[in-house]
């Protein structure tokens, strides 16, 4: 990894940003990385936008603040775009990863980063969540797009991280329904 | 075997209290402690725990539980933050001065009003003079491992005094890190079977009373050997560190001293925010700046002597304190007042400047870190204090 990697989530609240973070900061555990995931709460309500963070170190991080510059901000829900500056300091060369049914191409108009050096990917996680998990909630599709993105963890990790974790609580037909949505978005991701 | 888990810092001490086994935890929720005792009662529930868990009405009713089950001569802990800090007021001076050793984690979060429920120093600060032994905590980590550490100082026999430890509202209450568990058996052996010192209520043979009617016959005596109690705290704390870092191979002491060696300048700052400060010190540093930093971990006993020693060679120094002593000298910090006092008694001629930051969970970033810096070497260039009293990052 080289240097400590920062983590940006957009969602809303419900949407498992939260979740996605700690599940992301898990698999880093079984990677043998140092991590934090935290939430920015603040009198967040189901469906206000909120934001979450991850750290990924190959040495321990003594950082207790919030991420102001990010080298990748994931969006989950597409309808923060406008509303939520998503690309507010975000770094050069970082990664821009959005839920959207727009191409990386309409994304950069649209969010006027034209001749700017950001990365971005664009996977439509809202329809892969609910043709594979009956719901809308795009956490674990993301985070199978976050490895095709980034390159920083082995997709089968997160495949495996899931089992695990989700295997406690959830029937094995919804873990493995969140396999198969964490395995389309991987394939069906585009950068631009 | 030892794990290595993905923890935040409310779910590392109730794994704490879970490999404790305590006798009795009595408890009342209130955010952002709650995690703690939430995750604790689904090892009760679960089994994994011999504990009898008392759900209570109020902390003021949680501190009574734990005083009345401590003086039957249980092993007792429990868990607040803020207003149920504030709550068990009354208590939490009983429990000192019955001498009962009970451990309670507080998940440092400002106080009311107006409402707020994320970090600052406040409710533990207004705490600070009730008896209790405080250790604050940088991270889930030494929060885990000071809370499993204050079993042990609170019981010891020199000691007999209730611990309270401390970590981050939010910030590291909520934050997941990696932490590394010790086994179940290396806590239960290094915590020990539970022999209170004295006889307890539910010893028939030796009938004791506790928190009778003491006037000005015995009530000063009293005190006076609470005073003794807290006397001793110092060594067994470190006596405690020594025996767990040759357990766990982690080091722990009256304070931490980071790159302070051959700094010129330093911050003393508590708990999380001396990690991002580490981060700031390491940047300045690579610039060749000789900056450095001073972790209080026991804020009491306040290791006032050897807190002076390891900030004497320094040109200026900063404090940094997350709450304000209202109507104190220029209405500063504790921390600063508490370090000046040590720096009257025990030597050390230069400038110290307070910061006043971060409440209400107000956003503390290195940026802001790096200006106080810069502000301690404008010092040291003019030789001239502007002011001794800064608020970081408020607007006025």
């Amino acid at each position: 990894m080289g240097k400590m990697i920062e983590i940006r989530w957009h969602a809303r609240g419900g949407q498992g940003a939260v979740t996605a973070g700690k599940l992301l900061a898990e698999t880093a555990l079984g990677a043998g990385f140092y991590f934090q995931a935290f939430p920015d709460y603040g009198a967040e309500r189901m469906g206000a936008p909120i934001r979450a963070y991850t750290r990924l170190s190959d040495s321990p991080i003594t950082l207790h603040s919030p991420v102001l510059e990010p080298d990748v901000v994931i969006v989950l829900d597409p309808t923060l775009l406008g509303v939520v500056d998503v690309t507010e300091g975000l770094k050069e060369n970082g990664v821009l990863l959005i839920n959207t049914t727009e191409s990386p191409e309409e994304v950069r108009k649209r969010l006027n980063l034209e001749g700017k050096n950001i990365r971005i990917f664009t996977v439509d996680a809202s329809s892969i969540a609910i043709q594979e998990l009956g719901r809308e909630i795009t956490n674990t599709p993301m985070l199978g797009a976050f490895c095709v993105a980034t390159g920083l963890l082995d997709l089968n990790k997160i495949v495996e991280q899931v089992r695990k974790d989700f295997g406690k609580k959830l029937r094995p037909d919804v873990v493995e329904a969140n396999v198969r949505a964490i395995q389309r978005a991987a394939q069906e991701v585009k950068q631009g | 075997m030892r794990e290595i888990l993905a923890l935040d810092g409310n779910a590392a001490v109730a794994h704490a209290m879970r490999q404790i086994n305590p006798d009795v935890v009595a408890a009342y929720p209130i955010t952002p402690q709650t995690s703690t005792v939430q995750t604790f009662s689904e090892f009760v529930a679960n089994g994994l725990v011999k504990t009898e868990f008392i759900t209570v009405e109020s902390e003021h009713s949680a501190m009574s539980a734990c005083i009345g089950a401590a003086a039957a001569g249980a092993r007792v802990m429990t868990a607040t933050s803020s207003a149920g800090l504030a709550f068990m007021w009354e208590t939490l001076y009983i429990a000192a001065s019955y001498r009962l050793p009970i451990v309670m984690l507080d998940v440092n979060r400002a106080l009311s009003g107006p409402i707020n429920i994320h970090c600052d120093h406040s409710d533990t600060m207004g705490a600070r003079e009730a008896g209790w032994i405080q250790i604050f905590s940088e991270n889930a980590q030494e929060s885990y491992d000071n809370f499993i550490q204050a079993v042990r100082i609170a019981e010891h026999p020199d000691v007999l005094l209730p611990v309270m430890v401390m970590h981050d509202g939010f910030i590291t209450s909520h934050a997941m890190e990696r932490v590394e568990l010790l086994t179940d058996e290396e806590v239960r052996n290094f915590v020990g079977e539970y022999k209170p010192a004295f006889p307890t209520l539910l010893d028939v043979h030796n009938p004791i009373t506790y928190g009778p009617l003491d006037f000005y016959d015995y009530y000063f005596e009293h005190k006076r050997q609470q005073v003794e109690g807290m006397a001793h705290a110092q060594e067994v704390i470190l006596e405690v560190a020594r025996e767990y870092e040759k357990l766990s191979g982690r080091k722990y002491g009256l304070f931490e001293a980071y790159r302070l060696e051959d700094a010129e300048v330093a911050i003393v700052v508590l708990s999380s925010t001396a990690g991002t400060t580490k981060a700031v010190v390491d940047k300045l540093r690579a610039q060749g700046k000789k900056v450095g930093l001073l972790k209080p971990r026991v804020f009491r006993p306040f290791p006032a002597k050897e807190l002076a020693d390891a900030l004497r060679h320094l040109k200026a120094v900063a404090v940094m304190d997350r709450s304000i002593s209202f109507g104190a000298m220029h209405n500063a910090g504790p921390l600063y007042l508490e370090v000046l006092s040590a720096q009257r008694i025990y030597g050390g001629s230069m400038p110290v400047v307070d910061y006043i930051f971060g409440l209400g969970g107000r956003d503390i970033v290195p940026a802001q870190i790096e200006s106080v810096y810069d502000d301690l070497f404008r010092i040291l260039e003019t030789g001239q204090v502007e002011r001794l009293v800064t608020y970081l990052g408020v607007r006025e």
